[in-house]
């Protein structure tokens, strides 16, 4: 832990805003002229039912091809579009079996063509707990400490904007409580756009809940319970919010 | 002790089936055939001692054919493979040409290739290269087709560019896919040189079988048979082996474990 700002994101102070997002698939509309701000410093989690484009609305904005039809504007606080790279996580740890754990934190230098910085790799590999485990092939690890591995090289890219595609859905229910806490710490200072399918994970983690759903898909908050996150699943208001949140996602759109 | 045990009894059983093999030719031989249609094991041990020195000489012509044929096509087969996956314009025109060459026996154009190359080894490694371009082009471009999408959208996000992207994340995912081409090749290669030497050569263990088998000496055929075995077999555990340096993240599951556990993919 070399430097104060080893952790540290590129700062975007004022927080984040897409605008007139569109997705179609021929005459098939996901959704249209879609708004969505991402206050600095939170963490946003989108739920909605499978199909509802929630996914690809995040691969949008990670600049990852959809479909013909489909774009949208991401701009900062100051109305220009976001010139910094995001980090994604994706639906597994999508770690590269033939590098060893620190290779892979550093995978976005190599994939920029920028010298790498084994420190910092290293530091943050610390941070995570899996310092021991720098030389390691990945398939030597657990799926916990695979997903610590990709939450380093995650850290390790220095983004802004963090966006997750159910990065925890393959974890058992232990080891995801406890990423949760270690994620929530470690990226307190990233605007973070997290699509889950659990409703308890949105509850623990989520600053801004946001549920997906209507043909064409519109964008509906629901009130976070109180406290900061990581919440404790096992508090006494946590049912309620789970109450509210599932019949937000089961009822038909209007 | 135990893992010794365990390590021997694979090997243990070959040995045992290799000499049940022996012991049947053995009978084959005593019960009548004669001697200029199938030797005996022991006249074919005591040829080989004895004409070792003529075996060996034919015998590094021979492998230094399979060696070149197997580097030129495995060269050839990768660069076919990476082209064709980082330029996707090209595969309209290449993949046919690619099937073409399969779809041409080269049995066929051997008398050609002797014609155009020569009697001497440059047509036998162009034979060779020719018969392992194709499988050890097709894996790699296969195993370069199907890398995990996920991957790939991650090294987008990172910024990759499509070559770091190939060379990085799309060449490493294919190695599995390319060593089982290059193991298949191993076998392949040394078909295409011998096939040549039978076509037309001065040298060679083909050319040597050729030559016994016109005399009726069966059991210099036989040894040089052996010879040829001796030396596939050889090929075969190098390239298993440098495939598996070249892959230490990879558990040992393939290869001799494979060929002794009799699980050949």
């Amino acid at each position: 832990m070399s430097s104060p700002d080893l952790l540290s994101g590129s700062q975007v102070s004022d927080g984040l805003w897409v605008h007139q997002a569109r997705l179609a698939f021929g005459e098939r509309v996901l959704f249209d002229d879609l708004s969505l701000s991402l206050p600095a410093s939170s963490w946003s989690c989108l739920l909605g039912r499978s199909g509802c484009g929630k996914s690809s609305l995040l691969r949008m904005m990670a600049g990852l091809s959809v479909s013909n039809d489909a774009h949208l504007t991401l701009i900062d606080a100051s109305q220009r579009p976001l010139e910094q790279r995001i980090a994604w996580m994706g639906q597994q740890d999508l770690l590269l079996p033939w590098r060893r754990v620190i290779d892979n934190v550093q995978l976005g230098a190599v994939m920029r063509g920028e010298r790498s910085d084994p420190d910092r790799a290293m530091a943050l590999l610390e941070k995570t707990g899996l310092g021991w485990a720098a030389r390691c092939y990945p398939q030597t690890l657990s799926g916990g400490e695979r997903a610590r591995v990709a939450l380093a090289r995650t850290l390790y890219e220095q983004a802004a904007l963090v966006l997750m595609d159910e990065p925890f859905a393959a974890l058992d229910a232990m080891t995801r409580l406890d990423i949760h806490a270690q994620a929530c710490e470690l990226l307190s200072d990233r605007i973070v756009l997290m699509v889950t399918h659990d409703p308890l994970e949105a509850l623990r983690l989520g600053d801004q809940l946001l549920v997906m759903r209507g043909s064409p898909a519109r964008l509906e908050r629901i009130l976070p319970p109180e406290g900061a996150p990581p919440r404790d699943p096992a508090s006494a208001t946590m049912s309620h919010h789970h109450g509210v949140l599932l019949k937000a996602l089961t009822e038909q759109a209007a | 002790m135990t893992r010794s045990l365990l390590l021997s009894l694979p090997l243990l059983r070959l040995i045992v089936a290799i000499t049940v093999l022996i012991g049947l030719w053995q009978l084959v031989v005593l019960s009548g055939a004669p001697r200029y249609m199938l030797p005996a094991p022991l006249s074919v041990m005591h040829t080989l001692v004895a004409q070792s020195g003529l075996l060996w000489q034919h015998a590094l012509v021979t492998l230094g054919e399979i060696v070149a044929g197997f580097l030129c096509g495995t060269l050839l087969g990768i660069g076919t493979a990476l082209t064709l996956s980082r330029w996707a314009f090209l595969r309209s025109t290449v993949l046919p040409m690619l099937l073409l060459t399969q779809a041409i026996p080269v049995f066929a154009i051997a008398p050609l290739l002797v014609l155009w190359f020569g009697y001497g080894p440059g047509s036998k490694i162009v034979m060779a290269t020719l018969i392992i371009y194709f499988p050890v082009a097709s894996t790699c471009y296969d195993g370069l087709r199907q890398t995990r999408p996920g991957w790939l959208d991650l090294a987008a996000t990172m910024g990759g560019s499509a070559n770091r992207r190939l060379f990085y994340i799309r060449l490493p995912a294919a190695l599995p896919s390319l060593a089982s081409g290059l193991r298949m090749a191993a076998t392949a290669a040394p078909i295409g040189a011998i096939i040549g030497e039978w076509v037309g050569s001065s040298a060679g263990l083909g050319y040597l079988m050729l030559q016994a088998n016109g005399r009726m000496q069966t059991d210099l055929m036989f040894a040089a048979l052996i010879v040829l075995l001796l030396i596939t077999i050889t090929l075969y555990f190098t390239v298993d082996r440098l495939c598996r340096l070249a892959m230490p993240w990879q558990p040992d599951k393939t290869g001799r474990q494979a060929l002794i556990n009799g699980d050949i993919a």
